[in-house]
């Protein structure tokens, strides 16, 4: 277990930071510029590692971004040029920088030193495995530790400082440039300038988490964890802390579940960067259905009540009419015709057990509660009607369909004509 | 076979080798025979075959690829692509329950079409049914298949007991380890792809550039963009083998976005585009054979981005050499016009029409012309014989006062339109009319003076006289 410190530390670190800064990628609707980013970096780091004979984090770095500026370059001008779709223009250029980064590595001989093209896609995080841990947790915390720590987890300690570090200071400026860059420049600093800081934070952290656990694992720590909060929360600053909350859930779920859910059936492990996206997946589709504004069930739930509220209305002001007309209340057979495609039922028992309505048997009637509400309503419907031919110019026999959906809406005018453009009678408040 | 990483992981060799260089390569080069003998397919049954289905691939995938990039689905295309990854595990997994082959080509691609067409599903749901937009949709669904694909193989290569090592391929995609049979379904499936293409251009050219208006003429025109998807899907998955599923994305759009540098037609774009890619699929699948080491995707992949790039800075329509040049020839032109209006306003006001070195310099000072270009502007006025050099300066022939008095007239016209239709304030029209004054078509002028008129304006002047009334 304390073998797996390192490779756990290193994929929820790599997972905090991408997922901390996808938040504004997200928002900003450039989550594909990660994706983007994370194929072409590649080549850059394959030449980089070239020159420079080694992977010195800074080699790497500075091939990363030189291929990032490429990349961000090339889309432009693609799709200026082009005049083609934003994303066809990533897609061309992306996709041209990564198949150059896999030949250039299976045409020279990095990959005899790890750098070869499935790692690139899901990287090695049992590199770092520690075998020479102390075999007791006492044992962990001494200097030797430190100096057994890989490379690999140092710079993305690194990376996650810095991007930590820039989200906090800028914070302010980050969120006005992710909804309004507008706004932004007219409040005294450059979106552009923020919009590039981001872009480069992006790259490193990238290159800082590609080692270890690849450029798939990147893609979608960058955009789940924040899809993920974003359906869960409102604002942005408890997004970002919802983000940061699921990247560490997907990173110690994710690796621990690669040994220990095969294990519990006697098999190998699998591949640990790729049960983390799968825990990225599996955590965003449970918010989708279950996240307490935006879920689905919670959007069916309010649907429903909304339906029910408005079925009941409909109910109260058909009973209203149908006395309007000289009639006692109506059987139900004719207020399922009337009332056809909503729940009559639901709309019968709601309206009862607030005594607006009675039922007699087969008939319904008003209570005197019943016809207050029903007469409010109408009185509201009726309204609509005369500001929708009088103010909009809408003809008579255009305003009735309208009418019946803004009737539900809940204002509730204190004044008005008397009567309706059809010449009926409009009820008085509170008569 | 065991998973790369975990061979690292027991064996972190290379370090001692050190880095290479471009050029260290340990395959055997070819000779000049082989590679001649294998571009003109006389390399035996089997390449032959090989080859052909892969150049039929990349046929159609150009072709498919020209209605994807219309239909603004390249990325889509990317996940659905990515998506398929899990889909070939669990076919793997899955076949022997129902005594088929796991390792057998249709079982596999089955499985691939069966998740592709899941993860487009979950993207098209993600958009309908949370907040969150397209883009995070694609990369959601692109990351967590290929993440649970990932998962999949990595569970085969150390679980099952049979030899998984061919799954690999359909990452990166390898046409060498590709059998006969395995080629005639590739190439079947894209031919297939290309005679549908061809029998409904016309409904899927009409759906791509105007659906609502294809929609209340009358087509299905969901049930055409679903065979557009399923051309798609086809294509995608059978180029699996070819370039692998990273790169696939770049065999659909990459000749497509080549395509459209040469042409605004879409038919030719088309076949352009099916030319490009079959073009780069040729190649690439001629050197995956002579190199059975090399991934034939970033091959193929890479040959098809030479073309782009060719197109992208050579085109005629629509490259960069030539849409510099086209856009110089014109501000040079629309300098000329400037002068010969500076020229023809000083002559109405009866001072001589000769442009004096300081008339030239006050007019290239308010245009902002750089030092270099006021050279090019006086050459080609007077290559143009729109103006002489005098005793004074240039001195303009009575064809460069007619070319002066027409932009001048194009001018006032304009200005007075907007003045009189558009509402702008008097003060404020010049600026704006500077950039139009010089694109009014003949049917533009005499629609503008129609409606002048109509508001009893006339605006002095017309093409032929040269001279203000």
């Amino acid at each position: 277990m304390i073998a797996d410190l390192f490779p756990l530390a290193t994929a929820t670190l790599a997972a905090v930071t991408c997922g901390l800064l996808g938040n504004f990628l997200v928002l900003r609707r450039l989550s594909l510029m990660g994706d983007a980013i994370s194929h072409s970096v590649l080549p850059g780091l394959v030449i980089a590692f070239l020159i420079a004979a080694s992977k010195h984090p800074i080699a790497m770095l500075a091939g990363a971004a030189t291929a990032g500026i490429i990349t961000v370059v090339l889309v432009e001008l693609v799709k200026k040029l082009g005049r083609v779709e934003p994303g066809a223009a990533m897609g061309v250029v992306f996709s041209l920088m990564f198949a150059l980064g896999i030949l250039l590595i299976e045409r020279s001989a990095v990959r005899h030193a790890d750098l070869d093209a499935d790692c690139v896609l899901h990287g090695q995080l049992e590199m770092l495995m520690w075998y020479s841990a102390p075999d007791h947790w006492s044992g962990v915390f001494s200097w030797a530790t430190l100096e057994a720590v890989p490379r690999q987890l140092t710079t993305l300690a690194a990376t996650w400082m810095i991007a930590l570090a820039f989200v906090a200071l800028f914070f302010k400026e980050l969120r006005i440039a992710a909804f309004d860059p507008a706004l932004a420049t007219t409040q005294g600093f450059n979106a552009t300038f923020m919009h590039y800081a981001l872009m480069i934070l992006v790259a490193s952290a990238t290159v800082a988490s590609f080692e270890a656990v690849g450029s798939i694992l990147v893609i979608a720590m960058l955009i789940c964890p924040a899809a993920t909060a974003r359906l869960l929360s409102d604002r942005l600053l408890s997004q970002v802390l919802w983000s940061v909350a699921i990247a560490t859930a997907c990173g110690v779920v994710g690796y621990i579940g690669a040994s220990a859910v095969p294990g519990a059936f006697g098999k190998d492990a699998v591949n640990a960067a790729g049960s983390m996206a799968v825990v990225a997946g599996l955590l965003l589709g449970a918010a989708t259905i279950a996240a307490p504004r935006h879920g689905l069930v919670a959007r069916l739930l309010h649907r429903r009540r909304v339906g029910l509220a408005t079925a009941r209305e409909d109910l109260l002001a058909a009973l209203y009419r149908a006395e309007e007309s000289g009639g006692a209340g109506l059987s139900t057979g004719r207020l399922g015709d009337l009332l056809v495609g909503s729940s009559l039922g639901g709309a019968l028992r709601g309206a009862s057990r607030e005594r607006l309505v009675r039922r007699d048997g087969d008939r319904v009637t008003l209570t005197d509660a019943g016809r207050r509400a029903a007469a409010e309503l109408v009185r509201t419907h009726r309204l609509w009607e005369s500001y929708l031919v009088d103010q909009v110019g809408l003809s008579p026999d255009h305003v009735h369909d309208t009418a019946e959906r803004l009737e539900h809406v809940g204002v509730r005018p204190r004044e008005g004509p008397a009567v309706d453009p059809h010449g009926r009678r409009i009820p008085r408040r509170n008569g | 076979m065991v998973p790369p990483a975990l061979l690292h992981a027991h064996a972190p060799a290379g370090h001692a080798h050190g880095p290479g260089s471009l050029a260290d390569v340990t395959d055997e080069w070819p000779t000049w025979s082989q590679v001649v003998e294998t571009l003109t397919l006389r390399a035996g049954f089997n390449t032959n075959t090989v080859i052909a289905g892969t150049t039929l691939l990349g046929l159609a995938a150009g072709v498919v690829g020209v209605f994807a990039l219309l239909r603004k689905r390249s990325l889509a295309t990317d996940a659905l692509s990515h998506a398929t990854l899990p889909g070939i595990a669990i076919a793997f997994l899955v076949a022997p329950w129902f005594g088929l082959q796991g390792r057998s080509l249709p079982v596999l691609l089955l499985g691939a079409t069966a998740t592709g067409v899941l993860g487009v599903i979950c993207i098209q749901a993600i958009i309908r049914h949370t907040r969150l937009h397209e883009d995070a949709a694609i990369g959601i669904v692109l990351s967590v298949f290929f993440g649970a694909g990932v998962v999949g193989l990595s569970y085969i290569q150390s679980n099952a007991a049979t030899g998984a090592a061919g799954l690999n391929k359909f990452i990166f995609g390898q046409t060498a380890a590709m059998s006969v049979r395995d080629a005639v379904l590739m190439g079947g499936i894209a031919l297939t792809a290309v005679a549908a293409a061809g029998l409904f251009l016309k409904e899927f050219t009409l759906v791509c550039f105007n659906d609502d208006f294809a929609k209340v003429d009358g087509w299905p025109v969901t049930l055409i963009d679903l065979g557009m998807m399923a051309l798609m899907v086809a294509v995608t998955v059978a180029g699996l083998q070819a370039v692998g599923l990273i790169l696939v994305v770049a065999m659909l759009i990459v000749p497509a976005v080549a395509a459209r540098f040469w042409t605004e037609r879409i038919r030719y774009v088309v076949v352009l585009a099916g030319l490009i890619g079959a073009a780069s699929c040729y190649l690439g699948s001629v050197v995956s054979a002579l190199l059975p080491r090399k991934p034939a995707g970033s091959v193929i992949v890479l040959t098809s981005g030479v073309i782009f790039a060719i197109s992208l800075v050579f085109a005629p329509a629509r490259g960069v050499v030539a849409s510099t040049v086209r856009r110089f020839l014109l501000r040079l032109r629309i300098a000329c016009d400037h002068l010969m209006e500076v020229a023809f306003e000083r002559s109405a006001a009866g001072r001589p029409r000769t442009l004096d070195a300081a008339e030239i310099d006050r007019v290239a000072a308010l245009r902002a012309w750089p030092r270099w270009f006021r050279p090019l502007v006086v050459w080609s006025i007077r290559r143009r014989g729109l103006a002489r050099t005098g005793p004074g300066g240039l001195s303009l022939t009575p064809e460069g006062l007619v070319v002066g008095a027409r932009v001048n007239r194009n001018h006032r016209l304009w200005e007075q339109y907007l003045i009189s239709y558009a509402d702008v304030a008097p003060s404020h029209v010049d600026w704006s009319v500077d950039q139009v004054e010089h694109v009014l078509s003949d049917e533009l002028i005499a629609e503008l003076e129609t409606q002048l008129a109509r508001r009893g304006i006339v605006v002095p002047g017309t093409h032929a006289e040269g001279a203000p009334a």
